[in-house]
């Protein structure tokens, strides 16, 4: 006898609005991605292109909410179907928190004004490929409902913050009486912290992962 | 736009009584309608001058146009039977004939005229296809219509409809009898429907309007209050009264 689903539309919805956030996902490792080439090439073209990029990505955000809104509004979701709209919400604001840092490096890029760097960027790269990783990981948890690699995720987020802790510290060896140093270092500092809130917001995504899937809160504490 | 269904400045009295006041609205082809408010509203008496079912009751006395196709069906040489083919309704309460699950669908294609057993055959198999049942009857055609469940006799309801080939179908509160899983299932029929009819149905329950239809209409007291797409009615709908009577504020 033939199964017939029910309420097949709702599902499909709800199947669409979890593919709309992995797009939104693969959309913003890109644009990290071209943000950090731009940084490393000083290649300002390849910023402005991230930068006016931005837009579509927060155009993806509040079409995501906008289904979620829709969907909550018209279909009284719950269990499984509310935590699937519930993390819609959250992992899209994550994502296009990622999505405005991608933005801040590459508006860095526009602000170092082709000065040379200070010394040769070492650990910067190092978490910003951390930060790549942990964000493609994180989505494609997501995508496949994996919890393994949820977990796995939460747990690559303290390599980035040791790292952020050795480049604030080595940056700031440049804060001196070189204007132009202390202009340059104190920027890096900051693409430095943006990689580092990247690699918190990737954790999260994790974590939402996991709350889509078994209902289980696991928020680390605050540092 | 072709409207498949227009009602323009359309009045209703029961006697003194007027349960409809200056009501307009546009059904587009292959939607999904639903209209909602509280009872007594009007709702019920509007859904019944599509087909002109209000004819049947005495002191009727309306005012204004309804149009098929662009061709008013209130003016006088109207072929209503024929008007009831074309628009067909599903009640409240199922109402299956107390014959056999065949011979209800076959009723209708038959004083229509068709005699040819294997057209009538094939009519039924995809009426009840149609209406998401056949995989459950098609072993018991000859059973009484009677013996089945009441979200069975309902989805017979709704093939019996489609079995004389309507255009439009009109659903008065069609699952208000009906247990939650039945409910669903005609839910999922209207999705499916809308894709060769054209549907308008009554629903004293908000959150199936909200699930099931296009368009959303909201009367209150006679007052077609307000009538947009329900995505839209259901987020931010224009009127006060509206977004009291969704919210539950009041209805």
């Amino acid at each position: 006898m033939m199964v017939r689903v029910t309420r097949q539309g709702y599902i499909e919805e709800l199947d669409l609005l979890q593919q709309k956030v992995t797009e939104m996902g693969q959309a913003v490792d890109v644009a990290l991605g071209l943000a950090m080439q731009a940084l490393l090439g000083m290649d300002k073209e390849l910023a402005e292109k991230v930068m006016k990029e931005d837009d579509i990505i927060d155009e993806m955000t509040i079409g995501i909410e906008d289904r979620c809104m829709l969907l909550i509004a018209k279909q009284q979701p719950i269990a499984r179907d509310l935590r699937v709209i519930a993390t819609g919400f959250k992992i899209s604001t994550d994502l296009e928190r990622i999505g405005d840092h991608a933005y801040d490096i590459a508006k860095t890029v526009l602000e170092l004004e082709g000065v040379p760097f200070v010394k040769k960027l070492i650990d910067i790269p190092k978490m910003a490929e951390s930060a790549r990783r942990m964000t493609e990981l994180a989505i494609r948890a997501y995508q496949t409902a994996d919890l393994k690699l949820a977990e796995e995720v939460c747990q690559m987020d303290d390599e980035i913050d040791l790292l952020f802790a050795r480049t604030f510290h080595e940056l700031s060896q440049f804060v001196g009486d070189d204007a132009v140093k202390v202009k340059q270092a104190t920027q890096l500092i900051f693409v430095a912290r943006y990689i580092e809130r990247i690699g918190d917001h990737a954790t999260n995504i994790a974590e939402w992962v996991i709350y889509l899937e078994t209902a289980e809160r696991i928020r680390k504490p605050e540092k | 736009m072709d409207y498949k269904m227009q009602v323009k400045k359309l009045n209703l009295y029961y006697g003194e009584s007027q349960a409809l006041k200056n009501v307009s609205l546009v059904v587009n082809p292959h939607s999904v309608v639903a209209l909602i408010g509280p009872s007594g509203c009007g709702k019920s008496t509007f859904l019944k001058t599509l087909n002109r079912m209000n004819d049947l009751i005495e002191h009727v006395r309306i005012e204004g146009e309804v149009s098929l196709d662009g061709v008013n069906i209130y003016q006088p040489d109207t072929d209503v039977v024929y008007l009831r083919k074309r628009v067909g309704m599903v009640f409240q309460r199922p109402n299956p004939f107390p014959m056999s699950i065949y011979d209800n669908i076959a009723y209708g294609p038959r004083i229509h005229g068709i005699t040819n057993k294997v057209l009538i055959d094939e009519i039924v198999e995809r009426s009840l296809k149609g209406a998401a049942l056949w995989e459950e009857v098609k072993n018991r055609l000859s059973a009484s219509a009677m013996g089945m469940s009441g979200g069975q006799q309902q989805r017979l309801c709704i093939a019996r409809v489609l079995a004389v080939e309507p255009e439009v179908l009109l659903m008065d509160e069609p699952c208000s009898a009906l247990d939650p899983i039945s409910t669903m299932k005609i839910e999922e029929l209207v999705a499916e429907l809308k894709a060769k009819y054209t549907i308008v149905m009554v629903t004293h329950n908000m959150q199936q309007a909200a699930r099931v239809s296009d368009y959303t209409g909201f009367f209150l007291n006679g007052e077609l209050i307000e009538h947009d797409l329900t995505n839209v009615i259901f987020t931010k709908p224009a009127n006060k009264k509206t977004e009291d009577y969704i919210t539950g504020r009041f209805g």
